[in-house]
């Protein structure tokens, strides 16, 4: 749905992106990761075309992406603030109208999304008077109103408490579920990989890390398995094939074992040696978290 | 709606309805028109309290001069002053002790008004206008000349000079140099407050917008440069708009309030009253006086006035707005703000400067290139009108003014689009430089 060729943007003095290119299928939520100036917001920028880039083009549904495209983009950034002597009805009735939307769409939308995120009470107050978690929802329903196909959610969960990121999350969900494509650029690596089915990692304007989150840990793999047994394992019972066993404190008087094993032996051949010296309870491949992957790759 | 008439709509929404402009543009007319109305109204008012003079004529020849009446009473004695001034002091119904120790025909000096509190100018000059008129007439009668009296009249001359201006078709005008004095350093002074306060409005907007953290959001959905100029012109409108309901309220006040607080007949004891309080042997005021004061403001093409007023204070505010909006665009808080706003408040100020020195020689070079320069036109040229411009000297200032804000917001355009998603840096003129040259596709 958004590709995005060669990009590169530079900046008096400085290159923010370099040769970016990535792909972001429909329907789906894109993972944008990085350390914080590695360029992730200009590349957003861009997308967004507050600014253009020096080379390179994104195209969105195959076409050269122009401002007018912006009216289907929904982006919620960062940095993000109301006008704080608005009131906040009005205030999210002149967000939408600038995203296009007429006036009783509008108002009918914002209805629906008030009641929706029981906040109909607030309609009247000043952008000043709320918390800042409350702004954030009123944000979060300014960037959804209009129905984008594309959303840009940059840290959206920052500012809330736990119940209300679990409302924006499953709304974020519902939103892909309806077949809107989101791109999500974020710190929390839990809810990536609980969210994005694809990410890239961008580090000093480069990206340094793309593709399938799965496969990604996957080929991040440690060979590190979980072993939950009733038997007990003596540490060198598989030095024989360079299998390193780490008891670990058991728990209902199962014994837990961390188990190294070299990357030339498949999981069938450890799991077979395993049949062989205990009765496994259960046992699974420990992948590295996104947290992990990103810490690693960032400071390589 | 475009997006540009949303921002536009929103820019003036929000300030035309806010307390303090609604308060600020209601209470200045009527502060304006009671600054001008209520010290005439006190003088009206003061002329009902009665003064009471006691008399000690030495030469008892002024008895028939001082008459009593509504306002004055005199009382004539022979009493020593020392024991009327303890009496001054007990009873305080007494104005003052008139002393007159000879004959004032040949020593216009020898009176003295005794008073334990500072004489009021008002009644000494009444009474010196008494006295002076008593021996004016005594002199006339002792000369023994019939018809003296009308010659004397008839040989006061009170000489007015009419000016006239020759407008471009080579008609004759009546003018007053004070009056187009006055209208110029009006208008310029109007119009430099409103390019320093609505500039001002428009960096501080731009400010906020930047510090809110609510501009990117915007700039996702429209141009910074719509962004920037819908700012601009809402803000040009609620200037427009504060600027037309003074006028209106002013005119309306003045003339509501005026017509009822002083009927027709008080008008001409009115003006005795300001003549007098002002101490100067002036003739009281003619009927004629406030027509032909009617007759040299229309000696004035105010449509003409009004429209150039406009004209250039557009010109000089968006001049100056997108100036203040690059300024605003370019620093982190308000604070910030004094070594980028002091550049553009210079030539204001300026511009304030060489407007009052113009309006002394409006055709002189200063107010010549004063009012070509577009920095300082849209103030100085204000001043100039009222005395009269060439068509071509307008023309070419208001060409060049134009050109110059298009060139002004362009370059604005260009820092401000850079300028407002600059987060958490302070920025230096080096730095502004190059979002200026920096050719983005």
């Amino acid at each position: 749905m958004l590709q995005i060729n060669h990009v590169s943007k530079q900046y008096a003095g400085h290159k923010a992106l370099d040769d970016v290119s990535l792909h972001v299928p429909a329907h789906s939520i894109y993972g944008l990761l990085g350390p914080n100036g590695a360029g992730k917001t200009t590349l957003i920028r861009i997308i967004n075309t507050i600014t253009g880039p020096d080379s390179g083009e994104v195209l969105l549904n195959g076409k050269r992406i122009t401002p007018e495209d912006a009216l289907h983009i929904g982006y919620l950034p960062e940095e993000r603030g109301l006008y704080k002597k608005m009131k906040v009805g009005e205030q999210a009735l002149f967000l939408a109208r600038l995203k296009g939307m007429g006036k009783d769409d509008a108002l009918k939308a914002l209805k629906f999304w008030f009641e929706k995120f029981e906040i109909q009470s607030w309609w009247n107050k000043k952008v000043e008077e709320l918390s800042k978690g409350m702004a954030q929802k009123v944000q979060f329903i300014t960037t959804v109103l209009h129905e984008p196909e594309l959303l840009i959610l940059d840290e959206p969960f920052s500012g809330f408490d736990p119940v209300n990121a679990e409302l924006v999350k499953k709304e974020i969900l519902a939103l892909r579920e309806k077949g809107t494509t989101i791109i999500l650029s974020t710190h929390n690596m839990a809810s990536v990989e609980e969210l994005c089915e694809n990410i890239s990692l961008i580090n000093q304007s480069h990206i340094v890390l793309q593709g399938n989150v799965e496969k990604i840990r996957t080929a991040h793999s440690t060979n590190t398995f979980l072993l939950r047994t009733h038997d007990t394992l003596a540490e060198s019972c598989l030095a024989d094939c360079n299998v390193a066993i780490t008891p670990q404190a058991g728990r209902n008087k199962l014994q837990e074992y961390i188990i190294g094993k070299p990357a030339s032996m498949t999981n069938n051949e450890l799991l077979s040696r395993l049949l062989g010296i205990c009765t496994i309870t259960s046992f699974e491949e420990i992948l590295p978290t996104m947290n992990e992957i990103f810490i690693k790759t960032v400071s390589k | 709606m475009s997006k540009i008439g949303l921002i536009i709509e929103r820019e003036y929404k929000t300030r035309v309805l806010k307390k303090s402009f609604i308060l600020l543009t209601l209470l200045t007319p009527v502060l304006l028109v009671a600054l001008i109305l209520v010290p005439l109204w006190l003088s009206t008012i003061k002329a009902d309290t009665k003064q009471h003079i006691v008399v000690i004529d030495k030469s008892g020849l002024y008895e028939s001069a001082l008459k009593s009446n509504d306002l004055y009473t005199f009382e004539f004695t022979n009493r020593p002053i020392d024991t009327i001034r303890n009496n001054v002091q007990e009873t305080s119904e007494l104005t003052g002790i008139l002393y007159i120790s000879g004959n004032l025909a040949t020593d216009t000096a020898q009176v003295i008004l005794y008073s334990d509190k500072q004489a009021k100018m008002e009644t000494v000059s009444y009474l010196s206008g008494l006295l002076d008129k008593y021996v004016e007439d005594q002199k006339i009668a002792a000369y023994n000349i019939p018809n003296l009296r009308e010659m004397v009249e008839n040989s006061r001359t009170d000489i007015k000079i009419t000016t006239v201006k020759w407008d471009e078709d080579g008609k004759e005008q009546e003018s007053s140099a004070e009056l187009a004095l006055i209208i110029g350093m009006l208008s310029a002074f109007v119009i430099y407050m409103f390019i320093l306060i609505y500039g001002g409005q428009v960096m501080s907007g731009v400010i906020q917008e930047k510090t809110n953290r609510i501009v990117e959001v915007i700039v996702a959905s429209v141009k910074p440069f719509e962004l920037m100029m819908g700012k601009i012109v809402g803000i040009a409108l609620v200037g427009l708009t504060q600027m037309l309901l003074w006028v209106v309220l002013t005119v309306g006040l003045s003339t509501i309030l005026g017509g009822s607080l002083f009927a027709p007949s008080d008008m001409g004891e009115l003006q005795n009253m300001a003549a007098m309080s002002a101490g100067q042997s002036m003739p009281p005021m003619s009927d004629n006086m406030a027509a032909e004061i009617y007759g040299m403001l229309s000696g004035y093409d105010f449509i003409q006035l009004l429209v150039m007023f406009v004209l250039y204070f557009l010109g000089g505010y968006l001049l100056y707005a997108s100036l203040f909006a690059a300024v605003g665009s370019a620093v982190e808080s308000e604070t910030d703000t004094n070594q980028f706003s002091l550049p553009l408040s210079i030539p204001i100020i300026f511009a304030l400067y060489a407007a009052i020195y113009s309006a002394q020689n409006p055709d002189g070079p200063l107010a010549f290139w004063c009012s070509l320069i577009p920095f300082t036109s849209p103030i100085v040229m204000l001043v100039r009108i009222p005395f009269g411009v060439p068509v071509w000297q307008l023309i070419l200032s208001f060409t060049i003014l134009v050109l110059s804000f298009a060139g002004t917001t362009w370059m604005a355009g260009k820092i401000y689009r850079t300028g407002i998603l600059m987060y958490g840096k302070k920025n230096s003129w080096k730095e502004i430089w190059k979002w200026l040259t920096y050719q983005a596709k």
